[in-house]
């Protein structure tokens, strides 16, 4: 069996998969059931001086029957008693001596930080995760994301934690910034122990169309919130990426962002982090799917061979590039296995008006054709299609040349003027626009009529 | 044992005829309509009769605009509601949703459509209304799915219009001759006063037109005249014994049954004869009914019955037994039916022989004639210049409906010899045009 504990910048854990700072780690009650239904640490909600909420907190993004893959709340820290969340602390961490429980901090002052600190320590907390992240409340008075954008004023606060910290640090960066490594170099300069990424995102999670006011609405009324959920995993992966790629950064990442399965762990995980966090899923279903994401792990382990998690952090950095650096002479095409079609054509529409016009369609099948000469080997079609392993993308380069446009332009072959004939578009055919008209035309006749289209019986109040 | 017990009030017909497509509500609609995949020049609007832009109304029900849904299918077709709910649509647009290519199920596209339709209905919102009035008039006969609809778009056209009625009430068969599992009477009544509410068009029910004098009359007060008769009663098969109490037509049943439901007495043991899908519907019915044996008996194979496969499913499913080869050539009895003698039958090169000696009495105490319906060949007679092919149905131009006689003009069942509702619905709304053509030269 592989092993999944992990020691986290100092910080154990019997598995990486820990609970965010959240409402799911609101209370030592939610953290016990956690660790007792298989989770290996917790972060928890966040301590400081304790907030009143307002009601209605939550909204929701929805696609189609889906529910909640966006979600986004404007709940504070913690509204507890800071003597109680400790005491509770205490109680977990006697319960459960191996499994992770840090503490999540947000105060002002440096004297606040040390205190809270100092007391986060005696209660017996393994680390420290310093919440500069939040964007939404607390910000607007001068805490979280406030601090995260700042990176001056983030190292010195780290520097005041680490005046007095006797645990792990980690600072927990806000995505509401053009560049999170940044945030990370200052978080290094401070003398943190390791980062975690990414807190939500500044958000208005949609608008009610009858009240016309910002969910979740509070009397009428809404404000921005923080953005989580598995809409935001692509953007915590690229800032995962980011930090675990940058040379001077060097410290372990803890991934959040959009994690509700094994899957999206191990992309974290690939891409640089070592633990990962989770919040919107725990609190869309519950701990339970603490189960399918362990055995996932494992099964994922076990096939490729990696006895511990340290085996795979990181592994698909060295794949992630810059553009300029990817082979413009790799060549893919769209292939259509004609017997998994099953003739929905959202091959050919796609193609014809999202892509290249590089898909016909012929009389007497409803199976489309790539007219390969056009294909560009965009994917779309791959993309849109409802079967499995029905349009696959064939290599269709020999695979021997290899040029970058970094070469390209060091070599002088980049076209450099507006009607450059190095153009990568120069040759490729594209339909005459006047041959666009009439095609969708009679989609837009209701009934019968749009069936007859082109044909003379169509009286004339049916155009 | 019979299947069903045999109801003796509303409540117990309804559970007996418990709807196949019940209404969706708001969720079931929502994950329905989140299948569809919006194909591209979509196979289910190519196999919808009345050529509704399926993936659309599907798409305007996901993003929460069911009345808009509710106008995609009313524009194509003044009978959504009910085609929703009795389409054979696994051989329409259900069965060419390209799902069954991948042995998923396909999309529920008529209850996705009932539920649009059914919610607009109950909501009241017009979204029709008849256009400017054009001074013009039309007398319909008919208030089947053919003339109803003919009405709504004469009307939106800016015609006036008289329907006039034999029966009691409108649709036609929809409240008379459809099964009552697929759709109930006041769904299918409040349809058509929805339709009438935003239309305006005149009914006149219990009015038959059936003289020559009444034709006369109609010509001379209307610019135009839309046949929409339908068919008459199920054809005689000519049999001994045929008049013999309880030995009925299913038309005739079928209609008795959608207007006094538990009231009509069914026998202990029925013999349905026919292979059709009125066949069928009899059969379930008489099973539904409380009837403790039910056999279907067909004069060819059971590969070779008219009726849709899952028709004769549904039918097994209620305990319904196939009798095959088998043709009926005497009613028995003493005054009431007491069984049917049959002949066996083989069927060579497409024709049904007859075994000799091989007669045999199948005890019953009812007999349901599934043999399809007459034509109103005589009515038509009445019609000056009005040619019929030799089938009987009346000869119309395809586009516009125009029959031989220019003041007439016809659709449904009549011209078309006998088809769905949808076909009815269709066929009327491009009449409506054909008059409009017509009227406007």
């Amino acid at each position: 069996m592989p092993d999944l504990s992990i020691n986290f910048a100092g910080i154990k854990s019997p598995n990486p998969f820990w609970l965010a700072s959240a409402p799911p780690t609101n209370s030592g009650y939610q953290i016990m059931k956690a660790f007792d239904a298989g989770w290996g640490g917790a972060v928890w909600k966040t301590l400081g001086v304790p907030v009143v909420n307002v009601s209605s907190r939550y909204g929701g993004l929805n696609y189609r029957d889906k529910r909640l893959i966006g979600f986004n709340n404007i709940e504070l820290i913690s509204d507890r008693p800071l003597a109680d969340n400790l005491r509770e602390i205490e109680e977990v961490k006697k319960r459960f001596p191996n499994h992770a429980v840090i503490a999540s901090l947000m105060v002002q002052t440096r004297q606040e930080w040390h205190d809270i600190v100092r007391q986060s320590q005696d209660a017996g907390a393994d680390g420290f995760e310093l919440n500069f992240g939040c964007p939404h409340g607390m910000c607007e008075r001068g805490m979280g994301s406030a601090v995260g954008q700042e990176p001056k004023i983030l190292q010195m606060i780290v520097e005041w934690v680490m005046e007095v910290a006797t645990k792990p640090v980690i600072v927990k960066l806000t995505p509401n910034i053009s560049d999170i490594t940044e945030p990370a170099m200052a978080a290094r300069r401070g003398g943190a122990d390791a980062i975690s990424l990414i807190n939500t995102i500044q958000s208005i999670v949609g608008v009610d169309l009858d009240q016309f006011a910002p969910y979740p609405i509070v009397d009428g009324k809404g404000s921005n919130g923080g953005y989580c959920g598995p809409a935001v995993k692509p953007i915590a992966l690229n800032m995962v990426k980011n930090c675990a790629q940058h040379p001077d950064i060097k410290l372990p990442i803890s991934g959040i962002g959009g994690i509700e399965n094994w899957r999206d762990a191990v992309e974290h995980i690939l891409l640089g982090a070592s633990s990962v966090q989770v919040c919107t899923a725990a609190m869309h279903f519950g701990f339970g799917i603490i189960r399918e994401m362990t055995s996932g792990l494992e099964q994922y382990m076990v096939e490729k061979g990696f006895n511990t998690i340290y085996d795979m952090v990181g592994k698909a950095l060295p794949n992630v590039l810059h553009w300029e650096d990817l082979n413009m002479k790799y060549k893919v095409t769209a292939n259509i296995n004609e017997d998994k079609c099953i003739g929905c054509q959202l091959c050919y529409t796609a193609c014809e008006d999202g892509a290249h016009q590089a898909i016909r369609l012929n009389a007497g099948t409803r199976v489309p054709e790539i007219i390969e000469e056009n294909c560009v080997g965009c994917n779309l079609c791959s993309l849109v299609c409802p079967v499995e392993q029905c349009i696959t993308m064939e290599r269709t380069d020999d695979g021997t040349q290899h040029l970058t446009w970094k070469e390209r332009t060091e070599a002088g072959t980049a076209p450099t003027e507006f009607n450059d004939e190095k153009a990568g578009g120069r040759h490729h055919w594209v339909p005459e626009p006047s041959a666009a008209l009439g095609k969708e035309r009679h989609k837009t006749l209701p009934g019968k009529a749009r069936l007859y289209s082109g044909e003379t019986v169509l009286p004339a109040e049916a155009e | 044992m019979a299947e069903f017990f045999t109801p003796t009030t509303e409540q117990e017909f309804a559970e007996n005829f418990a709807q196949l497509k019940p209404v969706m509500n708001r969720t079931e609609a929502l994950y329905e309509s989140s299948r569809c995949l919006f194909c591209f020049d979509a196979p289910c609007i190519k196999a919808c009769p009345s050529g509704i832009d399926i993936p659309q109304f599907i798409r305007q029900i996901n993003s929460g605009n069911d009345t808009g849904a509710a106008r995609t299918i009313y524009e194509a077709n003044y009978f959504g509601n009910a085609c929703g709910k009795v389409c054979p649509t696994e051989v329409l647009c259900e069965g060419a949703c390209v799902y069954n290519l991948q042995e998923v199920k396909p999309i529920e596209i008529g209850r996705l459509q009932s539920y649009a339709t059914t919610k607009v209905i109950k909501s009241g919102e017009k979204l029709f209304g008849p256009g400017a009035d054009n001074g013009k008039k039309v007398a319909v006969i008919g208030a089947g799915p053919a003339g109803i609809s003919a009405a709504c778009e004469l009307r939106a056209l800016g015609y006036t219009v008289d329907v006039f009625e034999a029966k009691a009430q409108p649709s036609g068969l929809t409240v008379y001759g459809v099964a009552p599992y697929k759709i109930t009477n006041e769904e299918t009544l409040a349809e058509m006063d929805y339709l009438q509410a935003q239309f305006g068009y005149n009914t006149h029910f219990n009015s038959p037109i059936n003289s020559r004098e009444e034709l006369a009359e109609l010509e001379n007060k209307y610019d135009a005249i839309f046949l929409g008769i339908g068919l008459g009663k199920t054809n005689e098969l000519g049999l001994p014994g045929e008049d013999k109490i309880n030995c009925t037509g299913a038309v005739e049943f079928i209609a008795e049954l959608r207007q006094h439901h538990h009231e009509v007495a069914v026998g202990r043991k029925v013999i349905v004869l026919g292979g059709g899908n009125t066949a069928m519907d009899a059969a379930s019915e008489s099973s539904r009914l409380g009837a403790e044996t039910v056999i279907l008996a067909y004069r060819r194979a059971k590969e070779e019955m008219g009726a849709y496969e899952f028709e004769y499913d549904l039918a097994k499913g209620v305990g319904v037994k196939g009798l095959f080869n088998v043709a009926p050539i005497e009613i028995t009895g003493n005054g009431y039916v007491a069984g049917v003698k049959f002949i066996r039958t083989e069927t060579k090169d497409g024709k049904v022989l007859e075994i000799a000696g091989s007669e045999f009495v199948e005890p019953c105490d009812m007999v349901i004639k599934a043999t399809g319906q007459a034509k109103q060949t005589e009515f038509l007679g009445l019609i000056s210049g009005l040619k019929l092919d030799g089938k009987g149905r009346i000869i119309a131009n395809a586009h516009t409906g125009q029959t031989s006689n220019p003041k007439y003009f016809a659709s449904g069942d009549a011209w078309n010899g006998g088809a769905e509702v949808v076909n009815a619905a269709a066929e009327a709304k491009l009449t409506a045009r054909g008059i409009h053509a017509y009227l406007s030269k």
